[in-house]
């Protein structure tokens, strides 16, 4: 009896501590995803990326965290100037979002990021790579399409894609509001998965839209 | 479990909780300069922080015991330390090391210019060729910008350093190319058969290159095929010149890509409107097509391969400079076909394998005629060239790494003069080992040793090559390279005495560069002695000897100008060579003492369009007077060289289809140009040399269908 009570004690100990450890992820998480959205506006990304590196390497098995870190570097790389800067941003951006791949396979969300990694990596560079990396980016988002076609942020990358593009290069204002205005309407039935789940691109679509006019 | 024991843990479990220990310090680079943004954490732990701006950190845990102090940040080797936890504040100073990469790393550089995508800081880019002004997307005509190559218009090829276009040898993903260029005419250079939009890489070297290839005694083209594209597309090329058809389809898995591409040239509307030099009698008149395969047979491992075929034909009239009043014709037609099948897979444990086979054959028929003394010859050549090529190699520890091959080629050259035939083969066995080692970063030495052997001549050749580099700065670096380059006499000696020996050039050379992502600044001397060149008089021997020394100068700037970017090269170079049936070493005929180009491009973003301007400039070269005692052979000198050429692209989509308009005109402001001057036998009567058109345009109008594209509008539909 002694022997099985130790035992079942020994098992709660067990089961509260992957609890805490797992309520503590989902506090942490929280707490750092505000953050990040925080030091987006003030550039204090590379701390956010940082942050989720730590918690990504302590978890190993969540996707998540790996996520934000490549979401902070490409963020990053997307203000850089200079192609060596932009790459270096987006090389960190991509180990991190293979890592995240390896722990969730088609994924929307992942394949939205790699696309935008590579657009990072177009704009280093736009003479010499837009033609052999274009087709790589949209590649990434008829990706995602598969395999989440509601996923709103799928169409904010397609119509960022067709507003910066010079008209000759295939671009398209109009084209591009047109996929503003359907991922606004997805934005609005979108439910993230939980709380976690990336939820961002609804405010930048609406400021995108803004500057082409109604 | 004993009641005792229970509270024991209850008592601790809290305790666990509130143990904080605080770390804190400051954390520095090599030169002990502050390094913020750098992540140290307690390693299985979120406990950590980013350091300042100043380089301080502090973070408080909760962890217990012996943990690892981890410290990490990209471009830096990671720092790792164990520290015990008890609540005790820790204070850590920590310094990290340069991690090194391939930015911050030397490379050995002597001698070589490369135009790149895939590696970075290269000095060009693959679309540097293209828009070259005035280079009609001709690889050689680009590189012909570059300092250490000579402006010979009036022979096809690269001259080198006071070499000759023989002297430089073609590659293609490690496998030379017997007929990189069409058949040309005499006086008229020819273009190179391969597009540059066929390669993600090309590295011209002026020098010292490697012992992986041979048989060229001053420069190697070095040319790297596509790897797979990113989309399928079908493309259409509308010339005043000429058209072709392309269609490229990259598989549903990514994995593997077809392409067929078929082109067609045709010269007679062109001269029909222009004068040219000569009267044509057959126009200028090219059909090609080429197909490819490469397929990714692994995570890293490539398979491709790529064929090639083409007909060319051409034909003129020209007055007879030896009988007045008579005419001499001069016909040529051309078939050529070029393969390799190439396959490269990393075999584990730092080893790579580089395998591949080519088989190419070229034959030239020529008619020439006296017309009215009807003095007709009927010439015929042919060669085939069929090649095997195996390269391992192995990383030695982080960059150092070897490589050890073989290559073996047999070669049958065939030459008919009307009745007569006279034909040979050639086994021709070469192998070598070479070695990169990193001292240190900043540090690297090539030694690599190359050995030749060909049936023909019964001959071997043992040909060291040793260089290194130094890295001063971030920026700077200086090189040293020395080399033996052994190559068999041109076909028409050895056909004629299948004893001759090897050519042989020493090169010795001295580079100083600094290249940052906006500018590159090079500086190159050089020293090349030359022995045992073919002497055609008084006999045909191997008695010939030269030498070439030099300075070269290169600046490119990316940045000062606003969308605009310019280069810069200047070549000095001093040469005598005593060979074919000159009478002591004099300046040849090919080698022009001071050479320089200046290349502009500017990318207009509000009209999409890149212009591109060159402006080269030669002194005269020596000709031949046979009117001349032999004391002043070749002592008269061609009038300067002087050459503007213009490309213009003009990017826009038409329908669906990306679109590019190209107008490239090649010596626009008509600058009389004179290459050199030919004699008839009793000095009496003379021509000079001079390109077919004083200048050349072409409009062109290339479109691209994005195979891709076309089927989302199709599936959004």
């Amino acid at each position: 009896m002694k022997r099985f009570l130790s035992f079942f004690l020994m098992l709660t100990t067990v089961a509260t501590i992957a609890n805490a450890q797992s309520a503590q992820y989902q506090e942490t998480m929280e707490q750092q995803i505000g953050e990040m959205y925080k030091n987006q506006q003030s550039g204090g990304l590379a701390q956010s990326a940082n942050t989720f590196d730590r918690i990504a390497e302590a978890e190993k098995t969540q996707w998540l965290p790996y996520y934000y870190a490549a979401y902070c570097r490409v963020m990053q790389a997307l203000d850089a100037q200079g192609s060596n800067a932009i790459d270096a941003f987006a090389d960190q951006a991509e180990k991190s979002i293979e890592k995240a791949e390896a722990l969730s396979k088609d994924n929307a969300e992942i394949a939205c990021l790699k696309s935008l990694i590579t657009t990072a990596r177009i704009n280093a560079d736009p003479m010499t790579r837009g033609r052999k990396l274009s087709p790589v980016a949209a590649r990434y988002l008829s990706d995602a399409k598969k395999y989440d076609a509601e996923n709103p942020r799928i169409y904010l990358l397609e119509g960022q894609s067709l507003f910066y593009t010079p008209e000759q290069f295939g671009g398209s204002k109009v084209k591009a509001k047109e996929k503003f205005e359907l991922s606004l309407k997805k934005f609005d039935a979108f439910k993230p998965a939980s709380s976690l789940a990336p939820n961002w691109g609804k405010e930048y679509t609406e400021s995108l839209l803004s500057k082409i006019g109604r | 479990m004993s009641p005792k024991l229970l509270s024991l843990l209850f008592l601790l479990v809290p305790a666990v909780l509130q143990a904080q220990t605080k770390i804190s310090g400051k954390i520095t680079d090599g030169k002990k300069q502050p390094l913020p943004g750098v992540n140290i954490y307690i390693k299985g732990t979120y406990d950590g922080a980013s350091s300042a701006a100043d380089g301080s950190y502090s973070f408080t845990t909760s962890a217990k015991g012996d943990q690892l102090l981890s410290a990490t940040i990209v471009g830096y080797k990671p720092f790792e330390q164990t520290v015990n936890l008890g609540g005790t504040a820790i204070n850590l100073n920590i310094m990290l090391k340069d991690a090194v990469n391939e930015l911050k790393m030397v490379t050995i550089s002597a001698g070589s210019f490369e135009a790149s995508d895939d590696k970075k800081n290269t000095i060009l880019q693959s679309l540097d060729i293209v828009t070259t002004g005035g280079a009609n997307a001709d690889i050689v005509a680009a590189l012909k910008t570059l300092p250490g190559a000579q402006q010979v218009g009036d022979k096809e090829g690269l001259f080198v350093r006071g070499g000759t276009s023989y002297e430089t040898q073609t590659f293609i993903d490690g496998m030379m190319v017997r007929n990189p260029f069409f058949s040309g005419m005499p006086d008229f250079a020819a273009r190179g058969r391969f597009s540059p939009f066929l390669f993600k890489g090309t590295s011209f070297s002026s020098g010292g290159y490697s012992a992986q290839y041979g048989q060229g005694l001053s420069s190697a083209l070095i040319l790297e095929s596509n790897d797979l594209p990113t989309r399928s597309s079908s493309s259409v090329g509308i010339m005043t010149i000429g058209g072709s058809l392309g269609f490229e389809q990259l598989a549903k898995d990514q994995k593997s890509a077809y392409t067929v591409e078929a082109n067609y040239t045709n010269l007679l509307p062109y001269f029909k409107v222009f004068k040219t030099l000569r009267q044509p009698t057959t126009y200028p008149e090219i059909a090609g097509g080429s197909f490819s395969y490469r397929r990714k047979t692994s995570k890293t491992g490539m398979l491709k391969a790529y064929f090639y075929g083409n007909w060319s034909r051409f034909g003129y009239r020209s007055e007879s400079l030896e009988y007045e009043g008579d005419e001499e014709l001069f016909e040529l037609k051309n078939y050529n076909v070029y393969s390799n099948i190439t396959y490269r897979e990393s075999l584990g444990k730092g080893w790579r394998m580089n395998a591949g086979i080519s088989y190419s054959t070229n034959k030239d028929n020529l008619h020439m005629d006296t017309v009215m003394k009807n003095l007709e010859a009927r010439v015929g050549s042919r060669s085939d060239l069929s090649q095997a090529r195996l390269v391992f190699s192995k990383s030695l520890g982080a960059f150092s790494s070897l490589r050890v091959g073989g290559e073996y080629q047999y070669a049958v050259e065939n030459t008919s003069y009307n009745q007569y035939q006279l034909d040979y083969d050639d086994n021709f066995g070469a192998g070598f080992i070479e070695a990169d080692v990193y001292f240190t970063p900043k540090f690297v030495g090539r030694a690599g040793l190359r050995t030749e052997y060909t049936s023909l001549m019964d001959k071997v050749n043992l040909a060291p090559r040793v260089s290194m580099s130094y890295k001063l700065d971030d920026a700077g670096q200086v090189s040293l390279a020395y080399g033996e380059f052994y190559q068999k006499p041109e076909q028409q000696y050895l056909r004629q005495r299948n004893d001759l020996n090897y050519m042989r050039a020493t090169h010795y050379i001295a580079t100083y560069e600094r290249r940052s992502v906006a500018y590159t600044l090079r500086t190159e001397l050089f020293y090349k002695k030359y022995h045992d060149l073919i002497k055609t008089a008084p006999a045909l021997n191997n008695d010939g000897t030269g030498y070439a020394q030099g300075v070269e100068l290169f600046w490119r700037d990316k940045k000062t100008i606003k969308n605009g970017d310019y280069w810069i090269s200047y070549s000095y170079l001093d040469t005598k060579r005593d060979y074919l049936n000159y009478p002591r070493e004099v300046q040849p005929d090919f080698a022009a003492k001071h050479t320089a180009s200046f290349v502009y491009k500017q990318f207009f973003s509000a009209i999409s369009t890149n212009i591109g301007v060159t402006y080269s400039f030669a002194t005269g070269r020596p000709y031949y007077n046979p009117n001349r005692p032999v004391a002043e052979f070749m002592r008269d000198r061609t009038r300067t060289f002087n050459t503007l050429g213009l490309t213009a692209n003009y990017l826009t989509t038409v329908g669906k289809a990306f679109t590019v308009f190209v107008l490239s005109i090649s010596n626009l402001a008509g600058q009389q140009q004179e290459y050199g001057y030919r004699y008839s036998s009793d000095g009496l009567r003379r021509s000079a040399v001079r390109p077919m058109t004083p200048s050349f345009f072409f409009v062109g109008m290339f479109m691209s269908f994005g195979v891709d594209r076309r089927q989302e509008v199709i599936d959004n539909n």
